[in-house]
């Protein structure tokens, strides 16, 4: 009988052709081994970029002449900046700031073009949002250059004398709210958002295909219990659990990476809270719409990576294409990553909040209309 | 509506995708009834049971269950039918007690604790009523599902293919306690394959490939069917079998071990076909009141439609 020990090629191209008809079959494999090393790398390969261009500015001028339009149009020509506008004050600056709108403001005070003719060697000041250093590191690096390039190009004629020698004036860099431009001040806190994510879709994701697949939910549906019960009902404990894991990321940031915390706890609370909320929504449509465990687990997967990739987590949202922005701004945790660094870091309170919390509402009524008209209340 | 039947449905019809489930089907439970659902594998009984308490809506058709419409009170079904599934399907990661108190609450049950308390003393299962019910024994988990699915007092009972996998003994106790819960005028709907089982019913449906096609007592089916069956014992019954088929008469031979039974709807021209056959072989031949098995495997084989084994 020592032949069926041998190794048989029959045997074994049958063993093959089993698992290819079953492949075949699980069409969300397939779409996933399609589908992920696409999606991967159109995400790695033209959206994220560690050296962001175009990255908003607002300036707030008080002296317009030829010499400061030359200093900002030479910004421009850095393709770093994207000037969005003028603002009147510097207070509207700091608000554009702090709510993320903007992540450079310019401010050129009066009398600097008199001042810069007198050899006075005036300054300019650039504040920055430092939140993510690799962000704007590039862009600020640039700047110091350009006070020689525009005295080079402009400073003809009378004004030669100028040139040569000192810059004719100075930009002073502010790094706001990081100025160590410590990343992991950056880091830390959005991983709140990465984590609760990942657990709350998948926990929830799960939470009713288990069910299905044990065959617990026809009990389940043959008793007197209503589909919001049901639902509302097993949300409860992974609510907990968000806040759990909010709370241990929290102390974490604090206790062992010293990440500043100058916003207001309860604020962080309620953002955690909403948060979680959003992606439980996640987790029950998921749960409606896949077969078993498996599927629920691949679905949690496709929802995933974006969330990681584009939600300005791993890599500044500014350095994106506008698809990708576009994209991102779908997913709730780019709203939640602004939010909770906006209130580690700026210490910003609810109405600066606002622009990104009503999105994260949105998101979240719609995804919960969603998982109610697909739970299945009949076996059909 | 007629208050003494406890089920009345009528021309049900349930389609999944090109498989025509459930065909055209009407039935009638009376109140207090043990009322057997047989069939094959894959006929249409699970959907059946599933539409008639609101677990799956019926393509067409209409009826009541205790008076509530199935297509649009399945609320109020639900409140009053205790449904026991196929599979298990309680917790197996909560206790025994854990499961029965959740079905308990479930059903708003007042008094839960007592209610229980007393579920669990009835099913002898005090003592264990901490342990996981995952690691109860097939026998104990479908005593546990019965016990939970009367918890709320129901009026009627569907059951499922209840005893499937359960020894002997805890089959007939459970046979005993249905005969019981029928005394105190609660209805049954019970699916099974048994046919000791069917026998024990009030009454009988008979379902293939999504069609009713027979209801009555178990009498009143085999009279029904007009068939005589004669009783063969003797050696190689198996060649003898292959023999007699497609002889006149025979309409059909099944091997039930040490005797071979033999029937037709013509009794006279059956009978002296069997006597020409066993004249030259050393049968004896006997003749048999019918049995439900012979007509249920009579029926199933007269469906002309191909078998589709899916659930």
């Amino acid at each position: 009988m020592r032949l069926s020990d041998e190794f048989s090629p029959a045997r074994w191209w049958g063993m093959v052709l089993k698992e290819f008809l079953q492949l075949r079959r699980d069409r969300l494999t397939f779409a996933m081994i399609i589908g992920i090393p696409l999606a991967q790398l159109a995400l790695f390969g033209f959206a994220i970029n560690t050296d962001p261009k175009q990255m908003p500015m607002a300036i707030i001028s008080a002296d317009g002449s030829d010499i400061t339009r030359t200093i900002i149009s030479t910004m421009k020509g850095s393709g770093y900046f994207r000037i969005v506008g003028e603002l009147p004050s510097e207070e509207a600056g700091r608000r554009a700031l702090a709510q993320g709108e903007v992540l450079f403001v310019l401010t050129i005070p009066a009398g600097f073009t008199r001042s810069l003719l007198r050899g006075e060697h005036p300054s300019l000041l650039l504040e920055a949002d430092a939140t993510d250093p690799t962000a704007t590191g590039m862009a600020l690096a640039s700047v110091t250059q350009l006070s020689h390039s525009v005295s080079v190009k402009d400073l003809t004629g009378p004004l030669a004398a100028l040139a040569g020698g000192e810059p004719p004036f100075r930009i002073l860099v502010h790094r706001l709210y990081n100025p160590e431009g410590i990343s992991s001040y950056n880091i830390v806190p959005g991983i709140m958002g990465v984590i609760l994510t990942l657990m709350m879709v998948l926990m929830t994701g799960l939470a009713i295909t288990r069910e299905r697949e044990r065959g617990t939910m026809e009990n389940l549906l043959a008793m007197p219990v209503r589909p919001l019960e049901v639902m509302t009902g097993k949300l409860v404990p992974y609510i907990a659990i968000g806040m759990i894991q909010s709370t241990i990321i929290f102390l974490a940031a604090r206790l062992i990476f010293n990440v500043p915390f100058t916003g207001s706890v309860v604020t962080m609370y309620l953002a955690a809270f909403l948060f979680v909320i959003a992606n439980l929504t996640v987790g029950m449509t998921i749960s409606s719409l896949a077969q078993n465990q498996l599927q629920a687990m691949q679905l949690t997967m496709f929802y995933f990576l974006p969330n990681m990739l584009l939600s300005g987590f791993m890599f500044p949202f500014h350095g994106m294409p506008r698809w990708a922005q576009i994209l991102g701004n779908l997913l709730p945790l780019t709203y939640f990553n602004r939010l909770i660094r906006g209130i580690f870091l700026k210490g910003s309170t609810l109405p600066l909040l606002w622009p990104n919390i009503w999105p994260l509402l949105l998101f979240t009524l719609i995804m919960m209309a969603i998982a109610v008209k697909f739970y299945r209340k009949t076996l059909d | 509506m007629n208050a003494d039947l406890a089920i009345q449905v009528s021309g049900l019809n349930k389609h999944f995708g090109d498989r025509h489930a459930v065909r055209d089907l009407s039935l009638q439970v009376r109140r207090g009834e043990i009322f057997g659902f047989l069939g094959p594998n894959g006929s249409g009984k699970t959907t059946t049971i599933r539409m008639l308490c609101g677990l799956l809506l019926p393509d067409t058709g209409s009826g009541a269950c205790l008076g509530y419409d199935i297509l649009r009170e399945s609320a109020g079904i639900k409140r009053r039918v205790g449904y026991m599934t196929q599979k298990f399907s309680y917790w197996d990661d909560l206790t025994v007690r854990e499961n029965l108190d959740f079905a308990a609450r479930m059903y708003g049950i007042p008094r839960r604790r007592e209610v229980v308390d007393r579920a669990l003393e009835g099913l002898g299962l005090t003592n264990r009523s901490r342990q996981l019910t995952g690691a109860l024994s097939g026998g104990w988990k479908q005593r546990l599902a019965l016990a939970a699915s009367l918890l709320h007092d129901p009026e009627l009972l569907l059951l499922d293919e209840p005893t499937a996998g359960v020894d002997p003994a805890a089959r007939r106790d459970f046979w005993e306690e249905l005969h019981s819960l029928s005394a105190r005028g609660i209805s049954v709907l019970v699916s099974t394959h048994y046919m000791d089982e069917a026998e024990r019913c009030h009454k009988l449906a008979y379902i293939a490939s999504g069609k009713l096609l027979a209801q009555g007592s178990a009498a009143e089916i085999i009279h029904a069917q007009g068939l005589t069956t004669w009783l063969l014992r003797g050696n190689d019954l198996t060649g003898l079998s292959r023999k007699l088929q497609g002889l006149p008469g025979v309409l059909q031979t099944v091997l039930f071990g040490a005797m071979l039974h033999a029937s037709g709807t013509d009794g006279l021209l059956l009978e002296s076909t069997l006597r020409a056959i066993t004249a030259d072989s050393c049968c004896r031949m006997e003749r048999f009141e019918t049995s439900l098995e012979d007509i249920f495997i009579y029926m199933m084989n007269r469906v002309d439609t191909p078998g589709t084994n899916a659930p």
